[in-house]
């Protein structure tokens, strides 16, 4: 499960986000997700556990981490190293010793006051941009005890805070987080159950209740939705879904659009999981512009990549 | 842009570069004929006077302001006095690629049978050569640093708002009055002021006599004009000639014409250092610009036209080519003038005006190398300024480069200038800061902090040659700690650093004897009043810079040793220079673990961050302050590179932080290339943490790619981080947006560009870590800038 002894996992922090809410930000990505998209571009953060990544590209063929292995599951082979997944432990002993850093464990645990060191690094660029911290995932909200704690750290430090969710959790979960969070982004992929399902995993029906509530509570949510080709860029879906975001409480009438993008295959490479990749169709020009279209005849503001 | 500047800049584009030997045909002559006649300032100022009454006068068809250095637009002369082109020289330039200077065999035989044979043994060049001492000669060979003045006469000299305000006729009277005043019984340096006068004021003549045979020739062209409308033009020309320089300016027109006689008077007189620049143009023109307006004498286009007109001047005039081992070596034709836009007035207010945005306008639609540009953002400056600028940085030109005056004005109150004085300062050349007007503000040279660190690894051997570069400073087989080595580099260092000025020195000594500049001397303060020359002390203040390059390189450098081999050892000392002095053959495994697995500058941790901290304090101390020869002149420090980093990295072995040799060394304060991979917010947080206001300049060079400038907001948040790293101490900052040429070398030496970072929302990966087959999706998405 998401909680450690040692911390939360962490997979990745960046700086100068720009795309990921108001401002110059931080973006804090916790590793663990309870849906399973097709298109997942942060396919590392689908599992909530420590996972070795592996670069070929980068490999020199050196050796050093065979020598340390301490299962001898790493065995050199042409072009780099080939691991045996059943006697690795991901004790991570490769990647430490790895010249290149073609070995890299994904999934750091990190308690509250490094996470806070690192935000506190960036905190001219948030007071002068209006920027602040977005707590992204994986799913953050299946890490509510730390996130919160997180968020209420940032909030008694007077940094503003966003929290990305695809919004299937519990309610209570959800309003809970919601008390100490400034701004939501909040994923929206399709309107149709069945098809949802068939592409996350999971129904909707969860997510679109929580959005109905969180809208109520009258936190700010800025909807997202990742524009697949011949997934949910169809008319039908559009208008589906904006008469859904109209028929919210509140003023919320802006959608920013996340055209899908090949650019995590190397990821699933990474992960020795290269079959698992899935190439999507892009939205063209075109679509986007249509989906711009349908949205705007329900008033609501589309923006195109976050 | 109209057709009138659609065509200017045709021509201007399209020119090759020449040379002309029309001024040292003159030159030699004027020098046959009259050396020994008169003193060295009178001598010069009469040389300046005959070529302007003799070289050839050119206006170009659609031109309104007027006036070439050379015969024609990108024909450039040469300046034997200085240094004289061998005719290998001229071999050279005419048929090398890159940066190539046209001339035909007959112009280079007439300059080997006329030009060659009068100054041999009689050039700034030879002076300074036949002096140095060796222990000089050893370190400028090695590459530990290199000497502006050998090539040209000291320089980056940049304008205040006196020439609109005074004519040539009004030095003239300034200079007739201290002239009156002198007294002969008592004053000892009587003598020598007066020829400091009478040179000054023969100057004075030489540029009003160049404008008025402008007007004369406008005049004869407007008698056989045939179309009604040039016509007029041609009398307008004419009648502007004939009042600036003479007089003070009195319309826009006139006080972009008067800018521009005297930046050619300047940089006819001598060859300085990147030109010649008019600092606050903007600033400048504003007045007559809103008088104009406000009068219905002038429109905002007709004001761009002139605008245009002005910069399309400044492109026709290629930087004149380098002497000797250089002229090999590719240059480049910029010759930094470098335009500053925006910032504070002398009264502390915002200069922005409508003028600072026609500048960024006629910037955006010219697309043309020179002249430099720049826009200064103070407190003050209006975030609709700054994203206006963001817009052009945008484009991907690498212009303009953004300055911040609330940090730079301090450097200047440090170094003792006056608050006045300070804020109608800038920047010249490239980061240089200095009182516009005011100040001879010379740059001396670049110093190779790298390789003060490779000759002390060596003992004072340059590795490369075997030869003595440096003085011995232990045997680094005998530190026992970091320590042990930090004191060697810094004794080393120190050496290197009194060579270069000991010469330096002399060199200035050698101008103000043998070639100074009394055109110049009229519109610097306060040459007049002290009748004194620009190069003997005549300005109000006198800096000599030293422009220390690398600091990313010996940083990270520094930091691998004190790691791996001081406090981790996990090499001994000898392995790791045995890896270095093999270029690292045969030992990937160490170089790649340095390359990842060591804190370099650039990533905003105090690990790497205090060693540059340490060196650039360090640098400030070994140089800031120490007096130059001048009365009250000092030596301060910029961190500049401009592109002579290329050239110390191709001087250099390979060096501790697991670059390979001949490769370049780090640019100014930029951290090393690809050593930076947490993100521009991070980079500019390591560099504030160096205490800028202690020097004259620092560069800081971002590589972005086109992807985080899509939308409207990302220029706003760049302009946030702008903001951001001014608020933190930071002088200086340009950005690359990246091309796809960068992309593709990006592709085939990915460990160079981890600083490339790609921006999706939700999403982030360097560009280096994805593979190549997204690699080339980024870079076709670049091209057709749909990311």
């Amino acid at each position: 499960m998401a909680f450690n002894i040692l911390g939360w996992m962490i997979f990745d922090i960046k700086r100068y986000a720009i795309n990921d809410g108001p401002g110059i930000r931080v973006v804090v990505f916790f590793k663990g997700c309870n849906q399973h998209c097709t298109w997942c571009h942060n396919p590392e953060g689908i599992s909530s556990g420590v996972e070795k990544l592996y670069t070929p590209a980068k490999c020199i063929g050196c050796g050093t981490c065979a020598d340390v292995c301490p299962e001898q599951a790493i065995t050199l082979a042409a072009g780099g190293i080939v691991t045996d997944a059943a006697l690795c432990t991901v004790c991570g002993k490769c990647a430490e010793v790895c010249p290149t850093r073609a070995i890299e464990m994904s999934g750091t645990a990190m308690s509250v006051a490094e996470i806070m060191e690192i935000i506190e690094k960036e905190r001219v660029f948030f007071d002068q941009s209006g920027g602040g911290v977005t707590f992204s995932g994986g799913e953050p909200l299946l890490h509510s005890r730390m996130l919160m704690e997180l968020l209420d750290e940032c909030g008694k430090r007077g940094i503003h805070r966003a929290v990305d969710t695809a919004g299937h959790v519990s309610t209570e979960t959800l309003l809970e987080v919601a008390r100490y969070t400034d701004l939501f982004l909040y994923d929206l992929k399709m309107m149709d159950a069945g098809l949802h399902e068939q592409w996350t995993g999971i129904g909707n029906e969860k997510i679109l209740s929580n959005l109905k509530v969180l809208a109520d509570t009258g936190t700010p949510v800025i909807i997202r939705i990742p524009l697949i080709g011949g997934v949910n860029d169809d008319e039908e879906n559009i208008r589906q879904t904006a008469a859904f975001i109209v028929s919210l409480p509140g003023d919320s009438r802006e959608v920013h659009l996340l055209p899908y993008h090949p650019i995590a295959k190397h990821k699933f490479t990474k992960l020795g999981k290269p079959d698992a990749f899935v190439l999507m169709e892009e939205p063209g020009r075109e679509s986007i512009e249509s989906v711009t279209g349908w949205f705007g005849e329900y008033g609501i503001r589309v923006r195109v990549g976050g | 842009m109209n057709d009138r500047i659609r065509k200017l800049r045709k021509l201007s584009v399209e020119t090759q570069p020449s040379l002309s030997i029309e001024r040292a045909l003159h030159e030699t002559a004027f020098y046959r004929e009259n050396y020994g006649k008169y003193s060295t300032p009178v001598m010069r100022a009469m040389n300046f006077l005959d070529h302007c009454l003799k070289k050839n006068i050119y206006i170009g068809q659609d031109e309104l302001i007027v006036g070439e250095r050379g015969p024609a637009p990108k024909a450039v002369p040469t300046f034997p006095e200085l240094t004289c082109h061998s005719v290998e020289d001229l071999h050279v330039l005419n048929t090398r690629e890159m940066q190539r200077y046209t001339i035909s065999q007959a112009d280079i035989d007439a300059y080997d049978q006329k030009v060659i044979p009068y100054w041999k043994g009689r050039t700034q060049r030879e002076r300074i050569f036949s002096h140095v001492p060796p222990e000089w000669k050893a370190a400028y060979e090695a590459g530990l640093f290199t000497e502006f003045m050998e090539q040209r006469a000291p320089g980056h000299t940049a304008l205040d708002g006196k020439i609109y305000r005074k004519g040539m006729l009004d030095f003239k009277q300034e200079i007739a009055a201290n002239m009156a005043a002198l007294d002969y019984l008592n004053h000892p340096a009587a003598t020598d002021k007066s020829e400091q006068w009478k040179a000054m004021d023969i100057a004075c003549d030489a540029v009003i006599v160049f404008a008025e045979r402008h007007a004369k020739l406008a005049e004869e062209m407007a008698l056989k004009e045939p179309d009604p409308k040039r016509v007029e033009e041609l009398k307008k020309i004419a009648k502007v000639c004939r009042r600036v320089p003479a007089n003070a300016p009195r319309t826009f027109w006139e006080a972009i014409q008067m800018y521009w006689f005297v930046h050619l008077g300047t940089i006819t007189e001598l060859n300085g250092w990147d030109a010649m620049n008019p600092g606050h143009f903007d600033q400048h023109l504003t007045p007559f610009y809103e008088r104009e307006i406000a009068a219905g004498t002038l429109t905002r286009d007709e004001a761009k036209e002139l605008i245009s007109c002005f910069w399309i001047k400044v492109n026709n005039h290629p930087a004149p080519p380098k002497v000797g081992i250089t002229a090999r070596e590719s240059g480049t034709y910029n010759d930094f003038t470098n335009i500053n836009i925006g910032g504070v007035k002398s009264d502390g207010s915002d200069g922005v005006s409508d003028v600072s945005y026609l500048m960024l306008e006629v910037i955006a639609e010219l697309h043309i190398l020179q002249p430099g540009n720049s826009v200064h953002i103070s407190v003050k400056t209006p975030d609709e300024f700054l994203n206006a600028a963001v817009r052009l940085i945008r484009k991907g030109h690498g212009y303009p480069s953004v300055f911040n005056p609330d940090i730079y004005i301090r450097e200047m109150l440090r170094q003792g200038k006056s608050l006045r004085d300070a804020r109608e300062g800038g920047c010249s050349g490239c980061i240089e800061v200095g009182a516009f007007g005011k100040e001879a503000f010379l740059l001396t040279g670049y110093l190779n902090v790298p390789k003060i660190l490779e000759i002390t690894l060596n003992n004072g051997v340059d590795p490369v040659t075997g030869r003595v570069a440096g003085i011995e400073t232990g045997d680094p087989r005998s530190f026992e700690n970091f320590g042990m080595l930090y004191a060697a580099f810094l004794k080393q260092l120190n050496f290197v650093i009194d060579q270069k000025m000991r010469v330096s020195n002399y060199i200035d000594r050698m101008f103000a004897k043998y070639a100074p500049a009394p055109f110049l001397s009229v519109v610097i303060d306060d040459c007049i009043s002290r009748g004194k020359d620009y190069y003997d002390g005549g300005p109000r203040y006198n800096t000599s810079y030293i422009q220390c390059c690398g600091l990313g390189t010996v940083t990270d450098s520094l930091a691998a040793l004190k790691k791996h081999v001081f406090e981790e050892k996990k090499y001994s000392i000898e392995h790791l220079l045995m890896a270095v002095m093999n270029d690292f053959k045969g030992d990937e495994i160490l170089r790649q673990t340095i390359r990842n697995r060591t804190p370099f500058f650039g990533n905003d941790d105090d690990y790497a961050d205090s060693i540059a901290v340490k060196v650039y304090n360090d640098l400030v101390e070994a140089i800031d302050g120490k007096p130059n020869i001048k009365p009250g002149g000092k030596y301060h420090l910029n961190m500049l590179s401009t592109t002579c980093h290329v050239y110390f990295g191709k001087v250099m072995g390979a060096t501790p932080n697991g670059r390979f040799a001949g490769k370049p060394i780090s640019d100014g304060t930029s951290p090393s290339h690809g050593a930076d991979t947490h993100g521009p917010s991070a980079v500019v947080k390591s560099l504030s943490k160096l205490d800028q206001v202690k020097s004259g300049g620092t560069l800081l060079n971002m590589r972005f790619l086109p992807g985080l400038l899509r939308k409207e907001e990302d220029v706003v948040k760049l302009g946030h981080l702008i903001r951001c790293y001014f608020t933190l101490g930071g002088h200086h900052v340009q950005f690359n947006i990246v091309d796809n040429a960068t992309l593709l070398a990006a592709q085939a030496c990915p460990e160079d560009y981890k600083d490339l970072l790609v921006r999706m929302a939700g999403y982030s990966d360097y560009f280096n870590d994805m593979n190549a087959d997204l690699q080339q999706e980024v870079i076709e998405r670049t091209e057709h800038d749909t990311f």
